[in-house]
């Protein structure tokens, strides 16, 4: 309490007795801490007793021990295998996956479509900065959900079947089945992936090396071009290297529907395409206010020096509007992955969807909303650390 | 004695519609390029808009057949369907008294945001709208016919879960806020674990807790219905938002303010009543109102433990045999709705801001 705190003296070392008054602020704040705690635990006491009861009452035992038991249900998409005869806990499991993979991909492409807006919000170009407007207005003012809803039911009414499938581009099919596209297989993948990650490690080693190199002689190293090649040359080259092969896998119609190729359901995409859609406004509108938050004279600054407009936003604004933009940009993220859990309303088996299904059919509801509630927290916490410590990296070092 | 020269014409190349043009869209090669772009697309999608929604959908339609083979925007859709998308399936006849709960809710949102009736009888005003939307909603005084609030639905709906969720989340929120700025360490720690914990799952799983959950709450015997329990549900939720909201004007309360309190022998209560929650909530009503239009979005999440609210509606307006496939009509119907509540108070919430901040620019 901030009375008792600025008003409480510290008691003078020789002072062994505490005076027991109501006029002590110490012994006020225990006073009401001891009622307020006490009240907090007769309250959960309470709820407690009361749900055990009712539990009681209605048979339902209690405990984590139905994760091992055989979940007996389907689970339209997964990337890791599963079988109704698999566990409980494999399809929570699954579950998390599919969240995973949809926030992760979500975050990526709305963060690189968002900031667009957000530059584009912000263009001399008057038809491009009104556009972008217009799209950031009409897009947060109307609730996800709907969001979701319209999309879902373009693509399963709207869209033609797979015979009639939109073909825009060759081996492209968009139908009331999701997406179709080619996708590789072959052994030479792994060294593909392989050669990439060490292409990576390379332009980390290379960045390193360059900055101290600018910093020691002020020669500036082109490190955007020869990331690229070698970003294209290594793994290539680790490809040719290991004398895999390749092979396209092509989407085909066959019967009533494609075979081959990579899917995305149409619950992947008009999920991916809602969180996308609705969140790339907001990232566009914090990445407007980071730029603005720069003072007007740092432009003018780097212009005098003779800098291009691409070359002062990439060198002398975006570094300064970091520090603004990410800790909103956290909270969208964060926001992205827990709207994610709408999946549960057009049938995307994330993890409030699957641990929903295992719920009705087991009964154990106190259980199951643990398990979402637990791994939510779990994802919130490690964005908002990684977030937390990627802040920390770019702040402003004052003396 | 100097003269002053006439004033000279701005250069031709600055100025008129081709000045504008070189200056907004043909400054560069590269704003060119995207210009033509742009415009190139718009010729493609602003007539196919207009076709879609004027041109092509016959306006004397009345049934689903002579919309499907007109195609385009079917106007017959929400015709025969708008009662059924606002307000739920109320009794037909009585259809007046959501309208009017609606216009109430409303109006008092719009007083609220007034500056005029900003003063505690604003708290009133609250009380006795609320109320006379309770009276109007369930009937059975005043010889109005009851109606259980099963019934209950679309804009009303949406709208109730909205006001009473801010109108309650808001005290609550306060006092959240006040705890976890307090010193007591056991108060501190209570509602940081209530803030932290509800802001880190979603609104989805407190919906689910809410209608499977609170029935093990409580004691045998003793039941809450669904509506209630999604308004629980949303105060919770909404709570730890404000209180965030509310802590941050707290925190930018500058230290002397607390110490000018203390020193002329103001109580916590008397310090926080009459010299920090005057001057913090002034700070936080723009993000207030943020707040409260994320949570009028949020409502249509009700949908999940199948209440039906606005977007329920519109799903169940599709789901009539007859009318089956007008799915975009409907959800577009809605979204117009929507845009138009959430736009209008984001636009009032930006004058707001600039207005308040005049205090801080020297």
């Amino acid at each position: 309490m901030v009375s008792s705190q600025s008003t409480r003296r510290s008691s003078p070392p020789g002072r062994a007795r505490r005076r027991w008054s109501w006029n002590d602020p110490d012994t006020r704040a225990l006073i009401y801490q001891i009622l307020i705690l006490g009240l907090v635990a007769l309250g959960v006491w309470y709820l407690t007793s009361n749900t055990l009861h009712n539990l009681a009452v209605r048979n339902i035992s209690t405990g984590f021990g139905f994760l091992h038991e055989e979940a007996g249900f389907a689970i339209g998409e997964s990337i890791i295998d599963y079988s109704p005869a698999d566990t409980y806990g494999r399809a929570v499991l699954v579950g998390l996956v599919n969240t995973l993979r949809v926030s992760v991909v979500g975050i990526i492409v709305a963060t690189l479509f968002g900031t667009l807006l957000g530059i584009g919000r912000l263009s001399r170009n008057w038809l491009i900065s009104h556009l972008a407007g217009l799209y950031i207005e009409v897009m947060r003012n109307i609730p996800l959900l709907l969001q979701l809803f319209f999309w879902y039911a373009l693509i399963t009414e709207i869209m033609p079947g797979p015979r009639q499938a939109l073909n825009p581009l060759p081996d492209v099919f968009i139908s009331n089945r999701g997406f179709k596209i080619p996708w590789v297989h072959g052994n030479a993948i792994d060294w593909l992936f392989g050669g990439l990650a060490v292409a990576i490690v390379l332009i980390v080693l290379l960045a390193h090396w360059a900055r101290r190199r600018q910093e020691a002689t002020g020669r500036i190293f082109p490190l955007g071009w020869s990331a690229l090649g070698l970003l294209v040359v290594v793994p290539a080259l680790a490809a040719w290297l290991s004398g895999g092969s390749f092979e396209l896998d092509r989407p085909e119609l066959k019967g009533f529907n494609f075979q081959g190729g990579l899917t995305m359901s149409p619950e992947f995409t008009a999920l991916l395409l809602g969180l996308v859609i609705y969140t790339s406004a907001f990232v566009g509108e914090v990445v407007r206010s980071g730029i603005q938050a720069v003072s007007q004279g740092q432009w003018e600054a780097a212009s005098a020096l003779g800098l291009s407009r691409a070359r002062i936003l990439r060198k002398v604004i975006l570094p300064q509007a970091m520090r603004v933009i990410v800790p909103p940009m956290t909270s969208q993220y964060l926001n992205l992955t827990k709207n994610s859990s709408l999946a549960v309303a057009i049938g995307y088996p994330d993890i409030v969807a699957v641990t929903n299904t295992i719920l009705n059919q087991t009964g154990q509801a106190i259980e199951g909303i643990m398990i979402i509630m637990a791994a939510y927290l779990v994802v919130s916490l490690s964005i908002s650390l990684f977030m937390n410590w990627y802040n920390k990296h770019i702040e402003l070092v004052e003396r | 004695m100097a003269q002053p020269l006439p004033d000279r014409l701005p250069p031709r190349s600055s100025a008129g519609p081709m000045g504008w043009l070189r200056t907004q869209l043909f400054s560069s090669p590269l704003n060119a390029v995207l210009s033509l772009l742009t415009i190139w697309v718009l010729l493609l999608a602003i007539p196919a808009l207009v076709d879609y929604l004027f041109v092509r959908p016959d306006f004397a339609a009345t049934t689903p057949e002579q919309c499907r083979e007109t195609g385009g925007y079917c106007w017959a859709f929400v015709r025969e369907k708008h009662r059924l998308i606002l307000f739920g399936v109320y009794p037909y006849d009585e259809q007046w008294r959501p309208l009017l709960a609606s216009a109430i809710l409303v109006g008092v949102i719009v007083c609220s945001c007034m500056r005029r009736f900003w003063r505690p009888s604003l708290a009133l005003l609250w009380g006795v709208g609320l109320a006379a939307v309770g009276v109007l909603m369930w009937g059975g005084l005043f010889g109005l016919a009851y109606v259980e609030n099963a019934k209950w639905g679309g804009l009303p709906l949406t709208l109730i879960l909205s006001t009473f969720g801010i109108a309650f989340a808001f005290p609550f929120g306060v006092v959240l806020a006040l705890g976890r700025r307090s010193h007591m360490p056991g108060v501190k720690a209570v509602c940081v674990i209530y803030i932290e914990l509800i802001r880190g799952v979603p609104l989805v799983s407190l919906l689910f807790m809410s209608s499977v959950m609170l029935p093990l709450f409580l004691p045998e015997g003793f039941s809450i219905d669904k509506l209630l329990r999604a308004q629980i549900a949303i105060i919770l939720f909404a709570a730890a938002y404000v209180a965030e909201t509310v802590r941050g004007g707290l925190q930018a309360i500058p230290r002397g303010q607390y110490e000018g309190a203390d020193s002329i022998g103001l109580s916590y209560w008397q310090q926080m009543r009459k010299i920090i929650m005057p001057q913090a909530l002034k700070i936080v009503i723009p993000p207030l109102v943020g707040i409260f239009i994320s949570l009028f979005k949020d409502t249509s999440l009700v949908v999940i433990i199948g209440l039906f609210d606005l977007t329920m509606a519109a799903k169940a307006a599709v789901s009539d045999a007859v009318w089956r496939g007008f799915s975009t009509e409907s959800y577009l119907f809605i979204a117009v709705i929507y845009f138009v509540f959430c736009f209008s108070i984001s636009r009032y919430s930006l004058a707001l801001e600039r207005q308040l901040d005049q205090g801080h620019h020297r």
